[in-house]
């Protein structure tokens, strides 16, 4: 089993593991932002370059340093690599230049987006980004467009990640969406405006690591934060049917996938995927349709979970913490506290 | 006078033609391959003559060939990458144009030592009269048993297709072009895997520029080791060079690799000087994307050595003070250009054809863009030229292909030779205003 370093802790991990699902293996802090990498979808990844870290040491066998930063979800750990990721300021700098360029074009319309709160870009930027934006050009702007009569693409928003092309490509039949046009005018397309209606269709909404896809039955009912997320379950035909409900009072605003920590759909009980079908999203919006588990737990990588960006100061504090205990070559094992999953700040417990 | 190995014949009438090709020599070279030698040799022979690719990065072709994978029961792939796009270079043209036979002659002896059943000439849309010359090459060989089965009796079968893309830029890389080919949108792929292990269709595949599948040629007739003697150091042989902008005498000339630099500009064999006796401000020496260096830098090294065109002395010196052979496009500039106004030209180049796929180079190639003709038209701050300079450090090494990096290290180089002309630009934003008529910005480069 190849062993690898990512920011002085060591770990073994299978043969093709990734840099990224190493990291994510030790968890914590030290796991590169992914906004186009998704574990479920093959091939996914390498596009939005916000996992980029530096490889200090290649390998035991050829110790030189790769001498670009890589992007961390595509590339594969050799024994014996040694990995920068937030204990290299160059990383971080490098970072924090990719997410300006994501979001010199993004239009910032947070207030009346619908996935303001539980967006990854929104989460990126406030960690990493800057206060001000630099770019003082008129931003890019698309029509909306309705993919079928339940999803609405906002290309405005959209950072491109491929996710959704993944989706259409991986999950449903008959590929009727991909990329058209080149440079910063791609668009997103279902060619053109053909509908994609199929039975997993549904699940762009849920991979959509920003407000591009959204569930148009769910479209300005309420912000995600005043509403409670309960998990549930049904016996269905199409899919796994375990879903996450989201209440406003007694009813049920909108129907999704559960997330895990990183943000990805959940492995199920069964070990069916985690997708959901259209019936159970979209269809099945009364209390009595499903069996109800109890209040879902979100993980600390979304706004909504309590006192998310006050922990940010917390967080900035343990790397330099760690930053000092660990100079460059210590190694630091799993479980001192530092970095246990269950001791993250922002945790809701 | 210079040797010629690859232009040798490219005046001679009727050269495009099978038979004076052949007449003055052609498909010796594929005689002799596939009738003495095994493709081990071939192989070994073009490691020999120190080859390197002639498509930009310089790779060493015979190391590239030996990296080929070699399953059992996979088909593999030999692709000439005949896409030249990158602005500056137009010598792959003129060679396809002139010597058809000589790029189909390397493509079926090259296959044969890489063992590819099938080869493809990827060409840009733009040369579609050129797909139309080779088309008819290719027939003619097709006819001759040149191409086909069993050609000189060696019992080797070999089919050339021509397939012509849409005028793209980014399809020159070589992963793009690939999923081109195959019928996609042409975006790079990640890589690891590289071609020579999964390339067109999934299998093994070589790529290569048409000048190097075309100095294979010659290697084969001399030998590599008489190839190598040609050069200086790890630059063996001769290079195309196409030569354009503000000399007396622009095309495409083929030199011995280590001729002086000065004396390549400024001699009556090669480009005859500055026209219309102007002076000399600054040179890209090997297509748009390469730094721009001033003239005392390009004609000497920061220690004072005479330049010579090499891959070793155009780089010496990094990117401080040194650039890149590259593609060999070579574009001279005379005292009256715009560093700027030429810099957001090439800027608009990168921004238009960036592919899109990742965001350091969709997003900035923009950016830059955008910034660069607001100095154009007179509306750029100081604080612009730092914010380029950003730009253009977040972008370099962050992306998936070297379109980011290409993009990139024109703003660089501009910046850190000429930043004096941008601080102009700011500085005089009225003098600049009518952009079509007015980018004459005088002897800045002296100032
Ligand atoms: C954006 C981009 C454009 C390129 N365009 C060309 C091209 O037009 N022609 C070419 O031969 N190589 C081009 N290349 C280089 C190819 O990727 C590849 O390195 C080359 O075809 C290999 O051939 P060689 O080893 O014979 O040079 C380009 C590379 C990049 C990144
Ligand atoms: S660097 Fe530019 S051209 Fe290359 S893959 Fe990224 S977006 Fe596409
Ligand atoms: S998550 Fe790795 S490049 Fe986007």
């Amino acid at each position: 089993m190849p062993k690898v370093t990512i920011d002085d802790i060591t770990i073994d991990v299978p043969e093709g593991t990734t840099i990224l699902q190493a990291a994510r293996m030790i968890g914590g802090e030290v796991v590169p932002p992914a906004m186009c990498y998704y574990s479920k979808l093959k091939t996914s990844g390498g596009y939005c370059r916000t996992c980029i870290v530096k490889v200090e040491q290649g390998s035991a066998k050829d110790p030189r340093p790769i001498p670009k930063p890589v992007a961390s979800c595509r590339t594969n750990v050799m024994d014996g690599m040694v990995v920068r990721n937030i204990t290299s300021p160059e990383v971080l700098e490098a970072r924090a230049g990719v997410v300006e360029f994501l979001l010199i074009n993004h239009p910032l319309d947070c207030p009346i987006c619908d996935q303001a709160g539980e967006c990854d870009l929104q989460d990126l930027s406030y960690g990493h980004g800057d206060e001000f934006s630099r770019y003082e050009f008129k931003r890019r702007e698309f029509e909306k467009i309705d993919i079928g009569s339940k999803v609405q693409l906002h290309m405005t928003r959209c950072i491109l990640c491929y996710r959704c092309v993944k989706v259409a490509d991986q999950l449903t039949d008959g590929r009727v969406h991909g990329v058209i046009n080149r440079g910063d005018v791609s668009e997103i397309s279902t060619y053109i405006e053909n509908v994609i209606e199929n039975d997993f269709s549904g699940n762009v909404i849920d991979v959509c690591p920003v407000g591009a896809l959204t569930d148009k039955t769910f479209r300005f009912k309420s912000r995600v934060w005043y509403t409670k997320p309960v998990d549930a379950h049904r016996d269905c035909k199409h899919c796994c049917g375990e879903v996450r409900l989201w209440y406003k009072g007694d009813e049920v605003l909108r129907v999704t996938t559960r997330r895990d920590q990183f943000g990805e759909v959940k492995d199920t009980t069964t070990g069916k995927p985690g997708w959901i079908c259209n019936e159970c999203r979209f269809d099945k919006k009364e209390t009595k349709d499903w069996i109800i588990e109890g209040l879902a737990h979100i993980n600390p990588h979304s706004v909504i979970s309590a006192n998310h960006y006050e922990s940010l100061k917390a967080l900035k504090a343990t790397v330099s913490r760690q930053l000092k205990a660990a100079p460059h070559g210590t190694k630091v094992t799993l479980g001192n506290g530092a970095l246990d999953p269950n001791n993250q700040p922002g945790t809701q417990k | 006078m210079g040797r010629k190995i690859l232009l040798d014949h490219d005046n001679i009438p009727g050269i495009q033609s099978l038979n004076v090709y052949r007449e003055k020599g052609g498909y010796r070279a594929l005689e002799k391959v596939l009738k003495t030698m095994t493709p081990e040799q071939i192989v070994e022979e073009v490691k020999t003559s120190g080859l390197r690719g002639r498509g930009g990065a310089g790779f060493p072709t015979g190391m590239k060939w030996s990296f080929l994978a070699k399953p059992e029961g996979v088909p593999r792939y030999l692709v000439c990458n005949a896409d030249e796009s990158e602005p500056g270079t137009f010598k792959d043209r003129y060679l396809m144009e002139r010597i058809p036979h000589l790029l189909i002659e390397g493509m079926v002896a090259s296959a044969f030592a890489l063992g590819a059943r099938t080869s493809y000439i990827y060409i840009r849309g733009e040369y579609f009269y050129i797909a139309q010359i080779l088309e008819k090459a290719l027939e003619e060989a097709y006819e001759a048993g040149l191409l086909g089965k069993n050609i000189f009796n060696s019992g080797f079968d070999h089919d050339c297709y021509v397939q012509v893309g849409a005028g793209a830029y980014i399809c020159g890389e070589e992963t793009a072009l690939l999923e081109s080919l195959e019928g996609k949108r042409g975006n790079p792929r990640i890589k690891p895997p590289f071609p020579a292990v999964a390339g067109l269709y999934g299998c093994p595949t070589v790529v290569n520029n048409v000048e190097t599948i075309a100095a294979v040629v010659p290697i084969i007739n001399m030998g590599g080791a008489a190839y190598a003697a040609i050069g200086i150091g790890r630059s063996t042989g001769t290079k195309l060079i196409s030569a354009s902008g503000h000399i007396n005498k622009p095309g495409v000339y083929e030199i011995e690799l280590g001729l002086p630099v000065e004396e390549f500009i400024f001699s009556d064999e090669y480009c005859g000087g500055i026209r219309n006796g102007k002076k000399m401000k600054a040179v890209v020496a090997g297509g748009s994307s390469v730094p721009v260096l001033p003239t005392d830098l390009i004609l000497k090294t920061a220690a004072g050595e005479p330049r010579l065109m090499s891959y070793e002395s155009l780089a010496d010196g990094g990117f401080a003070t040194g650039t890149m052979l590259g593609s060999g496009g070579f574009i001279v500039m005379d005292e009256d250009t715009s560093i700027v106004k030429n810099l957001w030209t090439f800027s608009r180049f990168y921004h238009h054809e960036s592919c899109g796929q990742c965001s350091p180079c969709r997003e900035g190639t923009g950016w830059m863009e955008k910034i660069l003709h607001n100095f154009i038209v007179g509306h750029a701050k100081m604080k612009d030229i730092d914010l380029l300079w950003d730009i253009q450090k977040n972008i370099e090494g962050k992306t998936i292909c070297p379109l980011g990096d290409a993009a990139a290290w024109p703003v660089a180089s501009a910046i850190r030779h000429f930043r004096k002309e941008f601080e102009e630009y700011v500085n005089n934003p009225g003098s600049i205003r009518d952009v079509k008529h007015y980018y004459r910005i005088n002897n800045l480069a002296e100032a």
